[in-house]
């Protein structure tokens, strides 16, 4: 008799316990950040985002009871890594969704694999291509630089700044930078007087910018990551040339005022508003989440949250509110994601549909000028 | 205006090819007292830069007294190098000390990637940068302190090497070892010599383009082959050539890069490297070597 209580109070122990094991299973989240390696500057602040706001997620009790789980790996920025990683998340961690990789070069590599896997991607990185032609589980947060390219010609076409020359750097960011600025052009009635590039490690463009003096532009665009585009300033106070220089959304972090130093001032670029989020009108719909997004990264890691962390904590947010509306597969999350309407995010405002996994429009960027050390908006 | 802008490339150029000549110095140095190619020689030149950074930062040191601390420590990091990794080799082949320095320098590189961290740093240049205009074109203090400094080192060496004992007997090292060991030479120690002096250039060379191209954990892997280059050019002397090979380079790059196409300006320098090889392997200076039968 004895016995027989004891089986029946073990077997409601049991049944109790493996209750709670099946309601907490947590929902697998997999990131491919390129935190170490040339492009350290876009992983690190991506991975210290996600985490940052996972955890905090976590800590006010999960999404629909269920805590999110990050599974990190770092690709050192270096495309055959990010494949062999994404494979692993997915046949190995059984991620249901994938954060990353950082850079557009990563991101075509690992493209098949997460069709092949069946497993939403949503990337931090900028390129164009990544989500036109629209593939079904592709997704980008990272504003495309055809936009960027598109709010520098809208400004000089207002101020008849027309002929431009651009120096880009000869990588996959800088690639696809001159692209946009090449077919852009005629669009908003600009012309490229001369197109030079440099190479991402070169410490000297004096021969580029001389031949570009030479040419008589009335603007020369720098496309580039850092610290490239700080040695252009340089060389341009240097040179003595008092052409208006433009940058790219590429160095829109306080590091190029740091590097370029008293050659930054009134330096112009497109900027993710999360660098002027203080500065931003009240009527501003990101401002809310801008400001808390920068004094919690200030919080959390002692320095500026800037716009590539924003892309990380974007795509967190993204697949949060997939799984509140009640997701909770991969195919089930690339639904929701798909139908995500006014989401305002870091990067802007996210609309994504059928046709468009890009999900920004203009308003994901800010034009901004570099004065006093500080960013200010340009009107 | 074209020559105006002639003038610019030139200029520009020779003043990274003073700094590839003093690289490609370093080279020579070690090559000709060891017949080793120290393939980390570029990590010395990153480590001059910074070095002197953390002393004008963490040890807020004025500049005067920061350089000369960084180029102690540069020439302690040769040292160590020296001692650990060269001297105990058993079987110096020179397979096997090329991979020991390739070794090396991913080594110094990893280690400097974790103190120094991955970003790129700016330092302040030693005079302001307020651009001096010659002719049409425009260059910075900064161009003169490496000329003045490049120039200075260059007499150094030449007192050293022609004017001094020790100077003459690593240079006996270099004709013969064997009869060097023979007449008295403690050739170790002349190996031991030939690593503080490379890595003291090395050091300098550094410092002083610290200010213009900023330096981070990984500058010194290009400077380090092009100042290979410059040397090879030069014939693997230390002298006079190599500093020619090296403004040779430089000023080639630039008006490449300038002229022809800005995307090329690396595979300029590796192009005269190739026919160089191909071409005149002895270097544009450098006698023939010739076997007694």
């Amino acid at each position: 008799m004895n016995i027989k209580v004891m089986n029946v109070v073990l077997a409601a122990v049991t049944l109790l316990f493996s209750a709670n094991v099946f309601a907490a299973s947590p929902i697998k989240i997999g990131a491919l950040f390129a935190v170490t390696g040339p492009a350290a500057f876009l992983g690190e602040p991506e991975r210290n985002s996600a985490e940052m706001v996972v955890n905090e997620i976590n800590r006010a009790g999960g999404v629909k009871g269920r805590k999110l789980e990050l599974v990190v790996y770092d690709t050192s920025g270096d495309a055959t890594k990010a494949v062999q990683l994404a494979t692993k998340l997915i046949k190995d961690d059984k991620v249901v969704a994938i954060i990353g990789p950082s850079t557009t070069g990563e991101t075509m590599a690992v493209i098949p694999v997460a069709e092949r896997g069946r497993v939403p991607l949503i990337s931090c990185s900028a390129g164009s291509k990544i989500t036109d032609p629209v593939k079904k589980w592709i997704f980008k947060t990272a504003q495309n630089d055809s936009l960027a390219v598109g709010r520098i010609y809208e400004y000089l076409q207002k101020t008849k700044q027309t002929k431009v020359s651009i120096l880009t750097v000869s990588d996959g960011f800088g690639a696809s930078g001159r692209e946009q600025l090449k077919s852009q052009a005629a669009k908003y009635g600009i012309t490229v007087v001369s197109d030079d590039t440099y190479g991402p490690k070169d410490t000297d463009m004096t021969a580029q910018l001389t031949k570009i003096r030479g040419s008589h532009s009335q603007t020369i665009i720098c496309w580039g990551t850092n610290p490239g585009p700080a040695l252009v300033a340089k060389n341009v106070r240097q040179l003595g040339i008092k052409t208006p220089l433009f940058m790219s959304h590429g160095v829109s972090s306080k590091k190029f005022i740091e590097l370029a130093g008293d050659a930054a001032e009134g330096v112009k670029l497109p900027s993710g508003k999360v660098v002027v989020a203080d500065l931003l009108p009240g009527s501003d719909k990101q401002k809310k989440s801008l400001m808390a997004f920068v004094k919690d990264y200030q919080k959390h890691y002692n320095t500026e949250g800037d716009h590539f962390g924003g892309h990380a904590w974007d795509a967190v947010m993204l697949i949060k509110n997939a799984v509140n509306n009640g997701a909770g597969s991969a195919a089930g999350i690339r639904d929701q994601l798909e139908k995500t309407r006014g989401f305002a995010g870091i990067g802007g405002t996210f609309n994504y549909s059928t046709t468009d996994h890009a999900g920004l429009g203009k308003d994901a960027f800010v034009l901004v000028e570099v004065k006093k050390k500080d960013w200010m908006i340009v009107k | 205006m074209q020559f105006d802008q002639i003038l610019q490339y030139t200029l520009s150029g020779l003043s990274t090819g003073a700094i590839y000549a003093l690289i490609g110095i370093g080279f020579s140095i070690i090559y000709n007292a060891t017949g080793i190619i120290n393939f980390a020689q570029g990590e010395f030149v990153m480590l001059g830069g910074l070095f002197t950074l953390s002393c004008l930062e963490f040890l807020k040191l004025p500049l005067w007294a920061a350089i000369p601390c960084a180029i102690a420590a540069s020439t302690l990091v040769g040292i160590l190098f020296e001692r650990l990794a060269i001297r105990p080799l058993k079987q110096p082949t020179p397979i096997n000390l090329v991979i020991i320095t390739i070794g090396g320098s991913i080594l110094i590189r990893g280690l400097a990637m974790l103190v120094w961290g991955k970003d790129t740093h700016s330092v302040s240049p030693f005079s302001g940068d307020n651009p001096i205009a010659i002719g049409g074109a425009t260059i910075l203090p900064q161009h003169l302190w490496i000329f003045a400094i490049t120039l200075i080192i260059i007499f150094l060496n030449k007192i050293y090497f022609y004017h001094t004992i020790s100077g003459k007997a690593m240079r006996a090292c270099s004709y013969n070892r064997r009869a060097a060991g023979l007449v008295g030479i403690d050739v170790r120690r002349m190996v031991l010599f030939s690593f503080i002096i490379s890595s003291a250039m090395g050091a300098v060379a550094g410092i002083i383009i610290a200010p213009l191209t900023m330096t981070a954990y990984d500058v010194g892997v290009m400077l380090g082959l092009k100042g290979f280059c410059a040397a090879i050019i030069g014939g693997m002397s230390s002298g006079l050539s190599t500093v020619i090979g090296g403004l040779i380079l430089g000023v080639l790059e630039s008006l490449g890069a300038g002229l022809i196409s800005s995307g090329y300006k690396d595979a300029i320098a590796f192009i005269i490297l190739l026919l160089i090889l191909f071409i005149r392997p002895q270097g544009l200076f450098g006698k023939s070597d010739s076997e007694r039968v």
